[in-house]
């Protein structure tokens, strides 16, 4: 699935977007799996109450299912207006 | 609806003008644009948007108005990319036979597209960038509606 990652998630990571193969069964293990791979990425999520999740480009929260999805972002609150 | 996501600037007054223009089904037209405050030494802001979920997040707001408030039309348009204080970043036009409904409708829709529209914005003045915090008063508005 692709994973998107907006505003500082996006530059603490150093992407912008990534192409991953899981089998995480929610956004929490896909999260889990994420942070376990490098120290820029348990330092994105090290604080989930200050990201918000989308699921197929809605949005969602940390114990949704993944089945079927095909793209998730990450982002911090959001600032429009 | 119509609902606009660009970088490009765009005219207000020329907006307001179309959206009305020709209206005999409605009494009240209420506009609001919002522009970049010139807080300190605000260089830039640059606003940051997720294409694709950007829109289809309007268009549901924009469409819960319309179910909520009696609306003859909704106009949405938002910029993304590097803005200057006194631009205007966007603007929302709500025509309804009366106007509490025209006013209503386009506080809620401000509200929900504060908070609900994936854009993130970032501020730059001389060599410092920062990104700007969603404020708990903003998330604490919507529970109005």
């Amino acid at each position: 699935m692709d994973v998107l990652y907006f505003a500082w998630v996006r530059e603490r990571i150093g992407i912008p977007k990534e192409r991953i193969e899981t089998e995480a069964a929610t956004v929490s293990e896909l999260v889990d799996e994420l942070r376990s791979r490098e120290a820029r990425y348990a330092a994105a999520f090290a604080d989930l109450s200050a990201l918000r999740v989308a699921v197929d480009q809605e949005l969602s929260d940390f114990d949704a299912t993944l089945s079927g999805a095909r793209e998730v972002a990450f982002f911090p609150p959001m600032t429009g207006g | 609806m119509r609902i606009v996501v660009q970088d490009a600037p765009f005219d207000f007054g020329e907006e307001a003008e179309r959206f009305a223009a020709g209206r005999s089904d409605v009494g009240a037209i209420v506009t609001f644009s919002g522009i970049v405050r010139g807080d300190g030494d605000l260089d830039v802001m640059e606003i940051e948007h997720y294409p694709g979920m950007t829109e289809k997040a309007l268009e549901q707001i924009a469409g819960e108005a319309k179910e909520r408030w009696s609306l003859g039309d909704v106009l949405v348009i938002h910029r993304y990319g590097p803005l200057r204080p006194g631009e205007k970043i966007m603007m929302v036009a709500t025509a309804a036979p009366h106007r509490k409904d025209a006013f209503e409708a386009a506080e809620y829709l401000m509200d929900y597209l504060k908070s609900r529209a994936p854009f993130w914005k970032k501020e730059r003045a001389g060599e410092d960038a920062s990104w700007v915090a969603a404020k708990d008063e903003d998330e604490a508005a919507l529970d109005r509606w």
